[in-house]
């Protein structure tokens, strides 16, 4: 592809393709099957239900009208396999293979929705057969996810259909670098890699950077325990991805980009090589992209199981093919990151939030969300809820809104008692504080963090105690050792804790806990260290009697702690 | 040609020189030259280490330190089928230490052992994604086998020979 012309006429022709998507009805096609194809309906095994149903669909010798697409993940993985039959977004949950024939001999051919396999939101007697009408995904809001249920994450042009690589058009051909820099800062777009600083000061810092080449790298390194939204989207819709860093190379003046992934998701970095692979043969990467003279090119890096690869320095110096310990800053990435050069560093969450930003304009986007968090944020939901899976919700939804009513609630009629945000670097936060508006600053206050968006429900049978620890012997595990505050400071806190937990704490343990967390979080190294006490000071913050029940009265409520006589 | 005795094999030898070739001098190329060098001979034993130090230019203590630094490289023959058991946090608060237990039953060896008859490698990992199916492992860094319960762990890995 040698021009926009080129680009505006491969969406026009492919959209026209994919209007039964948008529920039109066609002449030549009885359906497309949007089948989830994310990690977790895969190990549902979602490719069995495929199979059985291209058998079905030859048997009945209408093969050739319909088509059966793997899409990224839908989101509700508890569900899966799930899928999506249109033109009327009809969605079917926990399939089998021999629900196939049902799907195609009913639906397809007779236009009779198959019953048993809809949707019934908790307590409804009645189904909804709408994708559109269910709750947990009318509540939500996609910007991340946009192309989640429209495209096929293989297929280059069905990325395009849906305004692909417009953006990145646009960038080339009506924006200066200044411009660009300017609109994602108005966009008020903050990163999404949890620190949530602003994306458009740091794009402007890496262009008034002196030093060259330049370089783009996006973090998917995504290492906190009960998080997997970046594997979504990476694993759903590369392209956005790819865009969104080649509008950042256009902004900086930059050739290369390195996407880092971790080596634990082989799907995602499967998929992403795939398209980086089909945006070089259609001229989107490489040399003189879409004729503008602009260059630009990313490889992929694949981690080697290290969790402290996720902060920035670390991570930059693993690229570099080196051992991934951090090294204190200034200077910042802006100045000296990979090879020593100016690097932007951003999440892949904020990297797919570039296309459409720059398409659609900084004020549509600065108009979702609270006044110092702008947009959406992708979440995973895990733990003990119905409802478990990745949702995208507008800056400022409640966690209310997000554990209850989007996330169903808790199973077993089992009371509510925290949700830990931020993982090893965030907290608790207990019911108390349920109608808290999600964004940066608010959760800061309570002593979480935003993170990178992974939530991890907890029930009454959920030991604070034992969660704490939980952490703590993560940290411990994945403390670099570089710097003495994290490498001994957690591991003086994980033995601590461990005695309260096996009844043998003593009297002004809590007071020294929170001591060394003090110490730790002034004088660690980087954000790992700094960050590190967190869950340990929230649990004690809101939990501390369980605190003190372990240590006074040898005693755990959850009867999750091994206590020893 | 003398027989040499430090473990190298010849054929395995040409094949990582391959590997090695486009990264020549090249020490930036460490991390993924080793992650290769592992699929390849399934472990990174020292003559490994010798000529990838040798072919990229950096010094062996170098090729060592990464190594050691990185979770996934590692020093000693593993069996033909690794389970990875998730230990994240949604795993953790559903069951982690059961699948950990029943597996330890079933297969008498620690997280980090491997089995007798070099058939499986047992090892904890930090988050496989698939929170919405904890608890859940993934075998062979591919297979994820989720919502595991201690009845059915005995049928998925009878699927591994």
């Amino acid at each position: 592809m040698k021009s926009l012309d080129e680009l505006a006429k491969i969406k026009e022709s492919r959209r026209a393709a994919l209007k039964i998507r948008e529920g039109v009805p066609s002449a030549t096609e009885k359906a497309h099957v949007m089948m989830c194809g994310g990690a977790g309906c895969i190990s549902s095994k979602c490719l069995e239900v495929v199979d059985a149903m291209k058998e079905a669909l030859s048997k009945n010798g209408i093969a050739e009208q319909v088509q059966i697409i793997l899409t990224g993940c839908m989101g509700p993985c508890d569900m899966g396999p799930v899928a999506i039959v249109y033109p009327d977004a009809t969605f079917y949950r926990r399939l089998k293979p021999k629900d196939a024939e049902a799907i195609v001999e009913e639906h397809i051919m007779k236009g009779n929705l198959v019953q048993r396999l809809l949707y019934r939101a908790p307590g409804a007697k009645e189904p909804t057969p709408k994708v559109t009408d269910i709750d947990l995904f009318a509540k939500q809001k996609k910007i991340v996810l946009r192309n989640n249920f429209y495209i096929d994450p293989t297929s280059i042009e069905d990325y395009i259909a849906n305004d692909g690589y417009a953006a990145l058009g646009k960038a080339l051909t009506q924006m200066q670098p200044a411009e660009i820099i300017e609109e994602v800062k108005k966009s008020g777009l903050r990163g999404r890699g949890g620190a949530g600083f602003s994306t458009g000061m740091k794009w402007g810092f890496t262009a008034a950077a002196s030093g060259s080449p330049k370089y783009v790298v996006c973090n998917g390194d995504e290492g906190d325990p009960g998080a997997f939204m970046d594997r979504s989207v990476l694993e759903g819709d590369p392209h956005s991805v790819i865009e969104g860093m080649a509008i950042c190379g256009r902004a900086i003046g930059a050739e290369q980009g390195y996407v880092y992934v971790r080596a634990e998701y082989p799907l995602a970095i499967e998929r992403l090589d795939y398209a980086i692979q089909k945006a070089r043969e259609n001229g989107l990467l490489g040399k003189d992209i879409l004729g503008t003279g602009f260059n630009f090119d990313i490889e992929i890096r694949i981690g080697a199981g290290a969790f402290v690869c996720g902060e920035e320095t670390a991570l930059l110096t693993s690229i570099e093919g080196k051992r991934g310990e951090p090294r204190p800053r200034p200077p910042f990435p802006a100045n000296a990151g990979v090879w020593g050069k100016p690097t932007v560093l951003n999440n892949v969450e904020t990297w797919a939030n570039i296309p459409e930003i720059i398409l659609k304009g900084a004020a549509a986007y600065a108009a979702i969300g609270t006044e110092k968090s702008k947009g959406t944020k992708v979440f995973a939901l895990a733990g003990r809820i119905n409802n478990t899976g990745i949702i995208e919700v507008p800056m400022g939804t409640t966690l209310r809104e997000i554990v209850f009513e989007i996330g169903g609630g808790i199973p077993r009629k089992k009371a509510f008692k925290a949700v830990q945000t931020g993982g090893p670097s965030g907290g608790c936060i207990p019911a108390d504080y349920l109608d808290t508006p999600v964004d940066y600053d608010s959760l800061g206050a309570l002593g979480a963090i935003m993170g990178s968006g992974g939530m991890i429900v907890l029930d009454e049978d959920s030991c604070m105690v034992d969660i704490a620890k939980f952490f703590l012997d993560f940290v411990v595990d994945e403390s670099c050792g570089k710097c003495s505050p994290c490498r001994i400071g957690t591991k003086r806190m994980y033995e601590i804790l461990d005695n309260i937990s096996k009844g043998k704490g003593k009297e002004g343990d809590i007071e020294l806990l929170v001591e060394l967390a003090t110490t730790i979080k002034a004088t660690a190294l980087c954000g790992l260290g700094q960050t590190a006490p967190n869950p340990v000071l929230s649990t004690i913050r809101y939990f501390r009697k369980e605190y003190e029940e372990h240590i006074r009265d040898k005693k755990c409520a959850c009867n999750v702690c091994e206590l020893e006589e | 040609m003398v027989a040499c005795n430090c473990g190298c094999d010849d054929e395995l030898t040409k094949q990582l020189d391959k590997i090695i070739d486009p990264y020549r001098g090249n020490p930036g190329g460490l991390i993924q030259v080793l992650t290769k060098a592992q699929n390849l001979v399934g472990y990174l034993p020292k003559w490994v280490q010798i000529q990838i130090a040798e072919g990229l230019g950096v010094s062996l203590q170098e090729v060592f330190g990464v190594i050691t630094f990185y979770a996934f490289f590692s020093l000693i023959p593993r069996g033909r089928h690794k389970i990875s058991v998730c230990a994240g946090t949604a795993c953790y608060v559903k069951g982690t230490k059961m699948v950990l237990k029943t597996l330890r039953e079933l297969l008498d060896i620690k997280p980090g052992q491997t089995t007798p008859d070099s058939r499986f490698t047992l090892e904890q990992v930090r988050c496989i994604g698939a929170c919405g199916l904890a608890p859940a492992m993934i075998i062979d860094g591919k297979d994820v086998h989720g919502r595991l319960e201690p009845e059915i762990i005995p049928g998925v890995l009878e699927q591994y020979a």
